[in-house]
């Protein structure tokens, strides 16, 4: 491919992302899988990078997973998205940043709808009104978190402590990315090099030193899927989207596996402990599993964060042996200790992937 | 090991480079009309095999793609050549032909 055209299709993939003055929605399922994860996010925004983050404590859910499951009826979740972009204008705020890729892509799916339908935002107005009271409008500016890392990936790294770079050899650590399907799958022009090119978490990953490894199955799904996942009956399918990916980046022998959506990071981590203990593989060569971190989480790390404090003991793959090769130093007696240094107790050792206490 | 209740399920994917078509090919050069199959369905929906056996035309035609010939010509011996997916076709495929060629093809097919 000529240079020029590689541009071009290059900038059809660009975002505009907002500086400051951030409108902060949480997701629903990473507050139960990886309940420290967000508020690494929120510290490094507020900390380290100094911005302006609102939160509302009246927020809710986007409700995406019932949609998709199809509970929760179309005008429904419109009328919920509405809400939460009327306390994003209430609070003074119009960029407004969802930290889950599945609500990403329901307000991006959403906004859309009522950019080529506009009776349907008209009718959802109503409804808004008639259930709180409430007017929204749309927000100025829509980036998912993962986005606004991605913006200061530079700056973070300035002020990181570590780098994705083996300790002992030098060389820079193999990282695997894997972006949210709803992130740019479905209106790839809102997403940083679209499905395509996906460039979101490979920035990150250079900006900290380490390499990116273009594997085959790449953009392939973490199997999450929903229904593929929720319906007990079709989980075959879902670890077997997970299988298949694991099998094309074994061969490159990944260090560490990067996500930017709850639901890949919770299928990519857990899947390899459910395969280890049905099939007795890890797909690493000393039976550890690969890590699995959302991109925050790992720019916390860099930035030398208390690894337990972020709660990365709630992974399931222990990311002891990455931090051993990068040479972050951690005190494995407080990793189930909580806040205030009390006992949470240890979980049951898995048989067939190795476990860290 | 432990059961989940669930197994992570085995790609039904065929590798077409390593998958024997040659009954496909063969049946292309004596019958042209066999590569106008869109897999629609008319030829099993009509068949009157189909009411009896688990027969369908356009199941042997996957089972031939595939590469999966020794099922496809354990399919044809169902049929009844009775001809009636002849006339439901709506790309005029040769239907009866193309299970007479696929019987005879049971001693010929390398």
């Amino acid at each position: 491919m000529k240079l020029e055209g590689k541009r071009k299709i290059w900038n059809e993939y660009q975002k505009d992302i907002a500086d400051d003055k951030y409108f902060y929605v949480r997701s629903c399922i990473r507050q139960a899988v990886f309940p420290g994860s967000e508020n690494t996010y929120l510290r490094i925004m507020r900390d380290v990078l100094k911005k302006d983050v609102h939160e509302s404590a009246h927020h809710t859910t986007c409700t995406g997973i019932g949609y998709h499951t199809e509970v929760v009826p179309f005008e429904t979740i419109q009328t919920v998205v509405a809400r939460n972009f009327a306390l994003m204008r209430e609070a003074g705020y119009e960029n407004y940043t969802p930290s889950c890729v599945t609500s990403f892509g329901i307000y991006t799916e959403i906004l859309d709808t009522w950019h080529h339908f506009p009776e349907e935002k008209k009718r959802t107005a109503e409804y808004l009104k008639k259930a709180t009271q409430r007017d929204f409008q749309e927000p100025g500016n829509m980036a998912h978190t993962s986005d606004i890392i991605y913006k200061f990936r530079h700056q973070i790294a300035e002020k990181a402590k570590y780098k994705l770079v083996n300790r002992i050899t030098g060389l820079p650590l193999k990282v695997v990315d894997h972006i949210g399907c709803h992130y740019a799958k479905m209106f790839p022009e809102k997403g940083i090099g679209g499905a395509e090119h996906p460039h979101v978490l490979a920035g990150l990953i250079e900006a900290f030193g380490g390499e990116v490894i273009d594997y085959p199955e790449r953009r392939h799904c973490c199997g999450f899927g929903f229904r593929q996942y929720f319906i007990k009956a079709n989980r075959g399918y879902s670890i077997a989207a997970s299988k298949k990916k694991f099998e094309s980046m074994e061969p490159y022998q990944p260090d560490l596996i990067l996500t930017n959506c709850p639901g890949c990071n919770y299928f990519m981590d857990r899947w390899q402990y459910a395969l280890a203990e049905m099939e007795g593989k890890t797909y690493d060569t000393q039976g550890n599993g690969i890590p699995v971190l959302a991109y925050e989480e790992l720019a916390g790390l860099m930035l030398g964060f208390d690894p337990w404090e972020m709660g990365l003991q709630m992974h399931q793959v222990g990311i002891e042996t990455l931090m051993d090769k990068i040479g972050i130093p951690y005190n494995l007696s407080e990793k189930y200790k909580g806040a205030k240094g009390e006992d949470l107790g240890v979980p049951e050792s898995p048989r067939n992937i190795k476990f860290y206490k | 090991m432990i059961d989940f209740g669930f197994t992570p399920l085995v790609a039904s994917i065929t590798d077409l480079d390593k998958a024997n078509v040659n009954l496909a090919k063969q049946l292309t050069e004596q019958d042209p009309s066999f590569a106008l199959c869109i897999s629609c369905g008319s030829c099993s929906a009509t068949c009157t095999a189909g009411q009896f056996t688990k027969f369908s035309f356009r199941v042997m035609c996957h089972q031939i793609r595939k590469g999966n010939a020794k099922e496809a010509i354990a399919e044809a011996s169902k049929c009844m050549l009775c001809g009636k997916c002849t006339l439901a076709c709506p790309r005029n495929v040769n239907t009866r032909n193309i299970i007479s060629l696929v019987r005879k093809a049971q001693t010929t097919t390398p």
